[in-house]
């Protein structure tokens, strides 16, 4: 008797911990996606704090064009940047330009969704149309056509160029996020909140909201993505900021300085592998976020 | 009922061609930069040249440009320019025209993308209609994935690691450039010129492929699975139809319509789709006419590029719209 009682609560009633981790081995996307991320963050987290790298992540920190070595472990740049730290900073910085353009861009498109499906009539016909004739506008064109106008690219800063990478990344949030309103307004629980007399607001954030969680992560995912992208876009054209070792910025200098032609190969790798890293993993976030929101996924596979 | 859908069309396709000019007028104008005297900045950086009487130099090439006239006047010349298809004079190529560069970068541009966008989809198409059907190899299914986090990578970082390992560590391909300029000074028509233009188009093709190839084949398989579920599947098998029949006639060709406004689409970025994979590899098209006017404050040349890529995803999203209810009669002009 005393061993019948642990089987059957394990096996009728598996705690959440159990649960999750359970789910977590199906889906393997989410699994190896967060375990690269995680990787990403503990690197260069643990190397900011380990390493100076406020100083030895830019100019005249270290002597030029070192392959790498015991002292300098991924090598030096031509201007005397460490490597090492290049990428600890490097990593962190494109890291908030992207999750800086990806919250901007996230938070209108909500918005503009939610106003769109909940109230209907001339918002939604508005905000359809304007959606429409942005989506003509190749979203980069935009951007170099933009920050092509801020000559002085020593004043760029990872705050301008969030900025600039979170322009038209609201479109397709809006889209997702006006659909599933749609969708949510006209299930009897939207009609039984309104009956007992919540409001509009209390509505959107206390019954609509909840329900699109695992669509709004993946949209923030996808603009993470989008910034990063569209930022990486504008340094390697040199049009991002001068001053700071992004990972992008990197790329530019050891492009500019024709770095594959000179063999100083570790200058190009690094930062090229970094980028292929935080893109995969984000990616793979993205889909198996998509297949917690959207269970037609899972079972296609 | 289906000429007036397609004037209305038409004449949506103007305003968007109208607010996009308006806007790509007035946003550059917001910021403090005077293209002239930048351009100048840039050439006295460059060559050290400073000519001395450089405010009347500015004043002068502005007349000329007639930016120095009120600012709703230059809208109404900028605007009627681009209604007769005048981008304006280049600023680093001065006296040549917008217009000049760009139809010399253009064909370019075109023939690359193309090619790889046709490449793409038959090859996205086939691989993830294949990862659909049922009876294929778990490692044809598997495949849809290692493809999509390929397609989360920005091309011109795929094209990076080419160039390093095949061009450059194995020397299997040229690095850079169209063609050998060594042994042909200008372009011409003969098979060794093309041929030279193929081998030289390798890399900058495979990193488009690559970096794209995903979004199609998880398109296809999306759509496949979907049409898997329809009841004249079910009866075709029932109806003891071969597989390769249902497989083709059931299967691929409903599946595939969604994929064909998607060409068409991808048509509409054919301009910009290339841009930095064109600049990496130093290919003369488009992205490398665009880097050269970044790096030169050439803002006339950066606005007309912009121009044209936007004509030609307004263009090809109209001719979507109205050929598509043709594709699948299910659709009709006038839903709403």
């Amino acid at each position: 008797m005393e061993l019948s009682i642990p089987i059957q609560t394990g096996s009728t009633k598996p705690n959440r911990l159990k649960l999750t981790l359970r789910y977590l081995r199906r889906n393997k996307s989410l699994v190896v996606g967060l375990a690269m991320l995680a990787f990403l963050l503990i690197f260069s987290i643990g190397g900011s704090l380990l390493i100076d790298t406020s100083t030895r992540a830019y100019p005249l920190a270290a002597p030029a064009v070192q392959p790498p070595s015991a002292e300098y472990p991924l090598g030096t740049d031509r201007d005397g940047r460490d490597l090492l730290a290049v990428m600890a900073r490097g990593i962190l910085l494109t890291g908030s330009i992207g999750v800086m353009a990806g919250s901007i861009g996230l938070f209108v498109g909500v918005v503009l969704g939610f106003l769109a499906g909940y109230y209907g009539g001339w918002v939604d016909s508005v905000i359809r149309w304007v959606t429409e004739v942005l989506m003509t506008i190749p979203p980069l064109i935009l951007k170099i056509i933009i920050a092509s106008t801020i000559v002085d690219k020593n004043k760029v800063t990872i705050f301008t160029m969030a900025g600039v990478a979170s322009i038209l990344s609201w479109m397709g949030t809006a889209r997702v996020v006006r659909s599933q309103v749609l969708s949510l307004r006209e299930r009897t629980f939207v009609s039984v909140a309104k009956l007992s007399g919540m409001s509009n607001l209390e509505i959107i954030f206390k019954e609509l909201m909840p329900n699109m969680l695992p669509y709004l992560a993946a949209s923030f995912v996808g603009a993470v993505m989008g910034g990063i992208g569209s930022s990486f876009g504008l340094e390697v054209l040199g049009l991002g900021p001068a001053r700071e070792p992004t990972i992008g910025m990197t790329i530019r200098w050891a492009q500019f300085h024709s770095a594959i032609f000179n063999q100083w190969w570790w200058w190009v790798l690094w930062p090229s592998l970094a980028l292929v890293m935080i893109f995969a993993s984000l990616s793979l976030i993205n889909r198996g976020l998509d297949e917690i929101a959207n269970p037609r996924v899972r079972r296609s596979e | 009922m289906k000429l007036s859908y397609l004037v209305r069309r038409f004449l949506f396709f103007i305003f968007v061609m109208w607010s996009a000019a308006t806007a790509l007028f007035f946003v550059p104008r917001l910021s403090p930069v005077n293209p002239i005297r930048e351009r100048f900045a840039e050439i006295q950086r460059s060559t050290g040249y400073a000519p001395r009487d450089m405010e009347q130099l500015v004043r002068a090439f502005e007349a000329k440009f007639g930016l120095n006239k009120p600012l709703i006047e230059q809208y109404f010349d900028y605007i009627s320019g681009l209604a007769r298809g005048d981008l304006g004079y280049s600023l680093m190529r001065y006296p040549r025209t917008v217009n000049e560069l760009i139809s010399q970068a253009l064909p370019w541009t075109i023939a690359l993308v193309t090619v790889t966008t046709i490449l793409t989809f038959l090859i996205g198409t086939a691989i993830g209609a294949l990862a659909g059907w049922p009876r294929s190899p778990s490692w044809v299914k598997g495949m849809v994935t290692p493809l999509m986090v390929l397609a989360a990578i920005p091309p011109y970082l795929l094209g990076l690691l080419l160039i390093y390992f095949i061009a450059f560590r194995a020397r299997l391909l040229p690095l850079s450039g169209a063609y050998t300029t060594g042994r042909f000074a200008t372009p011409e028509l003969s098979l060794e010129f093309l041929l030279d233009v193929g081998r030289h188009a390798i890399l900058p093709s495979l990193s488009l492929i690559l970096a794209s190839v995903g979004f199609w084949a998880l398109g296809m398989r999306g759509m496949g699975v979907t049409v898997l579920g329809e009841d004249y599947v079910n009866f075709a098998e029932h109806k003891g139809l071969k597989q390769g029949r249902i497989f083709y006639w059931y299967y691929v060709r409903n599946a595939i319509l969604p994929q064909v406004t998607g060409l068409a689409l991808a048509f509409g970025s054919i301009v910009s789709a290339g841009i930095l994979v064109e600049y990496l590899y130093g290919f003369p098209g488009i992205g490398s006419l665009l880097n050269a006017a970044i790096g030169a404050n050439d803002f006339f040349v950066i606005y007309g590029i912009g121009m044209i890529t936007i004509f030609a995803v307004g263009f090809s999203m109209m001719v979507v719209d109205i050929l598509y209810p043709l594709l699948d009669p299910r659709i009709r002009y006038d839903r709403k």
